[in-house]
Formats: C-alpha cells, structure tokens, sequence
C-alpha cells in the first residue's frame, strides 16, 4: 500500500513568532522545522504500511527556500522519499492555493492513502487536507482518532462533539489524524544517517502545471487586542483556598 | 457592493439546531437583509421554527443523508446552487466538525477562498473579518479580494445568540448532484460518552486541569471542585494527549471555547493554545506554582502555589458550606 504524508515545515513553534511587515502573513524565512501535527500522520502511514505488508510511504510538503530539515525529520522516522514543492511565487498562500499544489504533487505518488493533520500548528485553517480530498475526487474522514485498513476499506474511529463515529470508505481516500492517534516514533541514528541520501524531488508550480494564482483574500491590519486589566497575584501562605472562596462570594457564585 | 443575502450553515443535534448555528445566525441577521438556513439530518422541518425564530426566511434543506459523512453532500449542494446563479453575498459556517468538512469541500468544489478561525465580522459594503492570533494578544483583519461568495469559518461564542422572533422558515429541498466517490465517505456506528451536569461551553463555572496536578487520578479534584460549584470540567490538550481525560473536555484552539463567568485553571501553564479558548471567560482564577506562568497575565485571581494543597483546601472549604 503506498501512502503519502502531507507534512508541513514551519517556524519553530517555541520560538517567538512574527508577522510579515508587508502582507502580515506568518515570517517563514529562518529554518523550519517538521510541525509536530504531522508526526503523527507520518507514525501512522508507517505503521499502516507495515500492517499492509509493504508499499511506500511518500512525503509531500510545501514549503519555501528549499527547506527539507522537517522532510529529513520525517524521512529519518522512516518515510521512503519526499516531494517538496518550492517556489517564491507561493509565498504566503492560501488554504485553497495550497491545496491546490499539494494536490498536483500528491498525484504523482499515485497513493492509496493520504494522510494529513487535522491541523497545522501555525496555520490551524484546518481545511487544506479536505480542499486536496476534494479536487483529487477523494472521499475524506477528518479527526481520526484510530485507523485501520481492511483490504480495500479505510476505517476510522471519528472525534464528535457527543463522542465518536465509526466511519468507513473506500480506499482511496484521505484521512486527517488527531494528536495523540499513535505514538510518534524517535528517529534512530541510523534512520538519520540513511535520511541523508534519500531522494528528495524539489518542484516548482510551473514543474506542476499549477497556476499559483490569486490568493481570494488579503490581510488588511493587525492591531493589539484589548488586554485584561492585571489581576491580583499572590503567593499561597495557606490562605489561598479562602482567598478563591471569598472571590467566587464576591461574584454570588456561592 | 452591498451584502443582501447570507447562507449559514446550519448544524442541528437532536434537540434542535447547535448554539454557534444560533449564534453565526444573529450575526448573519445584523449583516445582511435576508438570511437563509443550509440544513440536513432527519429533523429539519422541526427545526424551521426555531430557525425563523432567529431570522432565517428559507431553509434549504439537503434531506436526510442516510449515514454519509455531511461534508461533501452538503458541499456539493450548495455548489450546484451557486454554479446556478442561485448563491448568497457571503456563507457562514460554524467551527466544528462537519463544519470545517463542508467549507473545506465546497472551497474546493467552487473555487472559493476561505477564511477560518474567524471570532468577529463587520459589515459594510463588504464583510470584514476578525482572527485572533499568537494566543488572542493580537486581531488580524481581513477580507476576501476575489469574486465571492466568500466562505467564513466562525469560531464558537463569537457572537450573543439573539432571537427575533421571526414566523416559521420556509423549507424548500436542495437537491445533492451525483457527487461520485467523494460522497462514500459513511457512519457505520455512532458512540456517544456519558456526561453529567452542566455542558462544558454552556457552564456557568468551568474547573480546568492541566499536567501540573501530576497524574491522572488527581483529575478527580477538578471534577469534584466542579460539580460542587455546579460547573463543569474542563482539560489542558497535555492531559487530553496523555490519555488522562477525554478530547471532549479539552479547552484551547483546537478543544472548546468558553466563556463562563469564573474559569479556574489547576496546574496550567497558559500556552497560547490554550488561551485562545477561555481568555474571553468574565474572572479567571489560576492556580500554579510558577509564579512566571503565562496563565497568571490573564487571571483576575492567581494563586501562587501547589495544586495539590490549593484545591483540597478549597474542596473542603466549599463542602463546608
Ligand atoms: C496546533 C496546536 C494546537 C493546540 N491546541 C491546544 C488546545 O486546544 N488546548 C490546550 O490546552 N493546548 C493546546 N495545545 C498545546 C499547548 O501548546 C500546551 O502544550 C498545553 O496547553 C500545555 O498544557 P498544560 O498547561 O497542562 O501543561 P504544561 O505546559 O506542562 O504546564 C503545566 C503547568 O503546571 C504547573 N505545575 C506543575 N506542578 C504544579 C503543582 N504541583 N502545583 C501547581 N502548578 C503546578 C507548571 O508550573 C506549569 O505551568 C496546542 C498545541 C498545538 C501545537
Ligand atoms: N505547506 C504544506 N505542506 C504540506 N502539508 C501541508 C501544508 N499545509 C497544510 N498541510 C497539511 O494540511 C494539514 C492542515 O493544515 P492547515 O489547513 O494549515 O491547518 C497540515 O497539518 C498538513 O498535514
């Protein structure tokens, strides 16, 4: 079975972040990193071609200036090869435009299985796994919370609101995973030394026949939000119980 | 070009259409001159009531779907209607589940960019919309440049639910094209987890846990704090991961939003994640014994100190009464 992971590379999440002066979109030009979302998907492609007795696990990512360290992340874990999709004209794209190009990549691995995050850590639009579902003709289950494979059928434990859905369809399709689906594997030091030589395809938009097109929306400013008046701090002397007992009868919650 | 009519997407349970769908319908109601309901599931002409209550003149209903997964049929519905001529200036659609399905495919379908995490909107000539980022310390505005409609994915209690008090909706079928393999996606089975006392985004108090109380069955000070506070428990996504708590009772970005009007957070640090999902709450009181905590520059209240004698205390002191 040959799987493809999206896998996105963004800024170091622990790092302070910061806007573009210009179009206030998220600054990615210092190194990236593998977003911590996708680990799981790229867990889970592995275990599930494993379970399938053989078949590839494919990375595919859009990310600029080249950067593969997150790819290599990935590639040390075990994935097989990566396309990276890399092209100044994509800079600042949309959910939609994404998409759009992750999805002409996607093809080219032929895959029986996509997997995605149901979210990305600095983007958290949380639609463009289903924006490539839908212009690849693919049914989608977002929010797994368990997969499996039963021949020619993916099943998914679903998250909702109430609890969870069993959900089935039919391979191929695309599926979106939770935190916390399967445990992420470390890297083995010979995982990252074999990771090095691992073919990493870099394409541009045009290698893809995708126009980047116009991006349908714009950031027009970004203010401060109104602050919460500082509170009172105080340290537990052994009166800190009381102290929220006599805050919650100022409220007449009790 | 002024907005004249608004299509929400409108999610219902069993008891009737979703909190956010009442609440993106208010906001639709003061934003355009006519509102109109998308709709599926078993119960929409009971629904239409309610519906109208709040403003919507005509539901169009996409039927029962029969176990599929909503996302692509109810997508591919309103394609169709737009490819027609027969579109809205703008669609609203809750943060949920299914929500984020159906935007995600009807963007694809259409063409139609998307703007998500979206927590305030302004009307005008053209709507513009308001995202909360690096833990809601900022507010990006934006707004779509292309031809429309736009697609907006609103986050939950982002606006005052309002009835109107408008008569019944009228409920017309929108018929769902052959969507091919897209729309196999079925609910085979349907779990649904035990709950008692208040829910989590409609409490009055909400009592939350992080990783600082140790281990999981700690967790049981929170919900005995809570329940005697006729509250509700909530979840840092560290202890959700961890096993310790279900997903549902998770707060943050990717959890719930909640307001009440006091929210305590136990042995929680305040990453922005986090606080992106209770910082609107009226009185937030934390404790943590970080004294440099994030949570602390939100709290109304901070105690600095040990979960694991703070709230005892506070349990016994609020048996006590
Ligand atoms: C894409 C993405 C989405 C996310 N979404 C969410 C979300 O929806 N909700 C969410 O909560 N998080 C979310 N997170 C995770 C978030 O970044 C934090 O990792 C998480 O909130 C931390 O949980 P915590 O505060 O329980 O744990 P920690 O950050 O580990 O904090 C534990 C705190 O407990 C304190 N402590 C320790 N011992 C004691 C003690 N004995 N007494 C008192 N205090 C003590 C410590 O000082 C510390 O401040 C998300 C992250 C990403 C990347
Ligand atoms: N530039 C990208 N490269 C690879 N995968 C991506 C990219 N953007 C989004 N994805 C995938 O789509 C998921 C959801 O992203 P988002 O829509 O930004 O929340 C991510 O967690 C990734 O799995």
């Amino acid at each position: 079975m040959n799987v493809v992971v999206c896998v996105k590379q963004i800024p170091d999440p622990a790092a302070p972040q910061s806007l573009e002066p210009g179009t206030h979109t998220l600054a990615r030009s210092g190194k990236l990193i593998l977003d911590d979302s996708d680990a799981y998907g790229v867990e889970m492609a592995l275990q599930l071609a494993e379970q399938a007795g053989g078949g590839e696990v494919t990375l595919v990512s859009m990310a600029p200036n080249g950067e593969t360290s997150g790819l290599r992340t990935a590639l040390a874990m075990g994935a097989a090869k990566a396309i990276l999709v890399s092209d100044d004209s994509l800079k600042g794209a949309d959910a939609l435009t994404t998409a759009k190009i992750l999805a002409a990549a996607i093809k080219r691995a032929e895959p029986d299985l996509i997997v995605a995050a149901t979210e990305s850590s600095d983007g958290y639009t949380g639609t463009t796994p289903v924006q490539i579902a839908e212009i690849l003709g693919l049914p989608s289950i977002t929010f797994a919370k368990s997969v499996a494979i039963d021949g020619s059928t993916i099943k998914v434990d679903r998250q909702t609101e109430a609890g969870y859905d069993e959900v089935t369809a039919p391979l191929p399709a695309l599926v979106t995973v939770t935190a916390g689906v399967v445990e992420p594997r470390y890297p083995s030091f010979k995982g990252i030394m074999a990771a090095k030589s691992k073919p990493v395809d870099v394409l541009t938009a045009a290698d893809l026949g995708v126009g980047a097109g116009a991006n349908g929306q714009e950031i027009t400013s970004v203010v401060d939000a109104e602050a919460r008046a500082a509170g009172e701090i105080v340290v537990d002397e052994g009166d800190g119980a009381q102290r929220i007992v006599s805050y919650l009868e100022s409220l007449k919650l009790i | 070009m002024a907005i004249e009519k608004i299509w929400v997407v409108a999610e219902a349970t069993e008891s009737g259409p979703t909190t956010t769908t009442l609440e993106l319908l208010s906001a639709a109601r003061s934003l355009a001159g006519t509102v109109e309901a998308i709709a599926w599931g078993p119960n929409t002409a009971a629904n239409a009531a309610v519906l109208g209550d709040y403003g919507v003149t005509t539901v169009h209903d996409v039927g029962d779907l029969a176990g599929a997964l909503p996302g692509a049929a109810v997508a591919g519905a309103m394609a169709a209607a737009i490819a027609a001529g027969q579109g809205p200036s703008a669609i609203l659609i809750p943060t949920s589940y299914d929500g984020r399905d159906i935007a995600g495919r009807l963007s694809a379908k259409a063409d139609l960019p998307v703007l998500t995490n979206i927590t305030g909107l302004e009307g005008g000539d053209e709507l513009t919309t308001q995202h909360p980022v690096f833990g809601g310390t900022q507010i990006v505005n934006a707004r779509f440049t292309g031809q429309g409609p736009g697609i907006f994915v609103v986050r939950a209690k982002s606006f005052a639910p309002e009835p109107a008090g408008g008569a019944p909706a009228s409920v017309v079928a929108l018929a769902v094209p052959d969507l091919g393999a897209t729309n196999t996606a079925s609910i085979v089975n349907r779990h649904v987890e035990e709950r008692t006392g208040p829910q989590l985004d409609e409490a009055a108090v909400v009592v939350s846990g992080g990783r600082g109380l140790g281990d999981a069955a700690n967790y049981s000070m929170v919900e005995e704090a809570a329940k005697l506070l006729n509250g509700a428990a909530g979840a840092s996504r560290a202890i959700v991961d961890a096993g310790w708590v279900p997903y549902s009772h998770q707060v943050g970005q990717t959890g719930k939003t909640v307001k009440p009007t006091v929210y305590l957070a136990c042995g929680i640090s305040g990453a922005t994640q986090h606080m992106v999902g209770m910082k609107g709450s009226k009185n937030i009181i934390a404790i943590n014994k970080d004294q440099d905590a994030p949570i602390f520059t939100v709290a109304d209240l901070g105690i600095v100190g040990d979960v694991h004698k703070v709230l005892p205390a506070l349990i016994e002191a609020l048996k006590a009464r």
